[in-house]
């Protein structure tokens, strides 16, 4: 009797199993879900990305030249002139590097937008799940890419007409800023430089 | 470079050092192999900065002060 009603009761306990079981094994892992998230939340550092940022500024600042770092830290870019002989485009061609941008080319004497070549370094997400580099290694990959083997990172990325994903009046508005903020340091350099010119007083 | 931390430093050693190398070519050969790009900053005779794209231990000039990973570009 005993043993008829301990087998009935493990039969009835299967079943009960195979009934609920999927949505307890399904509301566990929720709850795991929902506790990790909170956990995230509570341990987030705050300054985490702004010290990542910090660093990053560092590690650029230490790579490029001082024009490149003093282009970036007043206009938001850097410019890099390409290797490559434009010949289909008719003179010298550069490139913009902006954060977590496309690149943009354009060609230098008339400042004529050409293209966006849109390219990204995805990383392994980081202690905040994000898989974005800081702003400063992003641009600083672009630049290391550029200058190191343009071919090969160009053929990387997607290619698309300027106005994709930059706005057009903005790309005219940068190639603006830039020869105007080059235009200011040749004048202040020039003006800081000894006249030749000038007569010379000895006593 | 790496999300979320900025620069981390991997390993340093000396290259002249034969247990420092081996130590650095380990480390080179464990990062190219996870999948990451490796540059070298250079600057040349007229102080024009650039960086060197390198694939193996060997391609790094022996007097680099760093080589620097990040990840491998994509189609954005």
């Amino acid at each position: 009797m005993l043993l008829a009603l301990g087998a009935s009761l493990i039969v009835a306990v299967a079943l009960l199993f195979d009934l609920v079981g999927p949505a307890l094994v399904e509301a566990w892992k929720r709850m795991r879900a929902r506790r990790r998230r909170l956990e995230n939340f509570l341990m987030a550092d705050p300054g985490r990305e702004r010290r990542a940022e910090q660093r990053a500024r560092e590690l650029l600042r230490s790579c490029v030249n001082d024009e490149e770092w003093s282009m970036y830290r007043e206009l938001g870019f850097i410019r890099v002139w390409s290797a490559r002989e434009a010949h289909d485009s008719g003179g010298e061609v550069a490139y913009l590097i902006y954060p977590h941008r496309p690149l943009i080319s354009f060609l230098v004497s008339t400042g004529t937008p050409l293209q966006e070549h849109c390219v990204v370094f995805p990383d392994d997400p980081g202690p905040g799940g994000s898989d974005r580099l800081p702003d400063s290694d992003d641009v600083l990959a672009k630049w290391m890419s550029l200058t190191g083997d343009e071919l090969r990172f160009l053929a990387t990325a997607n290619e698309h007409a300027v106005g994709r994903q930059v706005k057009i009046d903005q790309v005219r508005s940068d190639i603006w800023r830039l020869s105007r903020w080059e235009g200011s340091r040749m004048r202040a350099a020039a003006h800081d430089e000894p006249d030749a010119s000038a007569p010379v007083h000895t006593d | 470079m790496k999300s979320g931390h900025g620069e981390v430093v991997i390993a340093e050693g000396d290259v002249n050092a034969a247990e420092d190398e081996e130590r650095l070519m380990e480390e080179f050969r464990r990062q190219i192999e996870s999948g990451l790009w490796a540059a070298v900053p250079v600057q040349d005779a007229m102080n024009q900065r650039s960086a060197r794209m390198v694939r193996s231990f060997e391609d790094v000039p022996r007097d680099a002060e760093r080589v620097i990973f990040m990840p491998r570009a994509a189609g954005g």
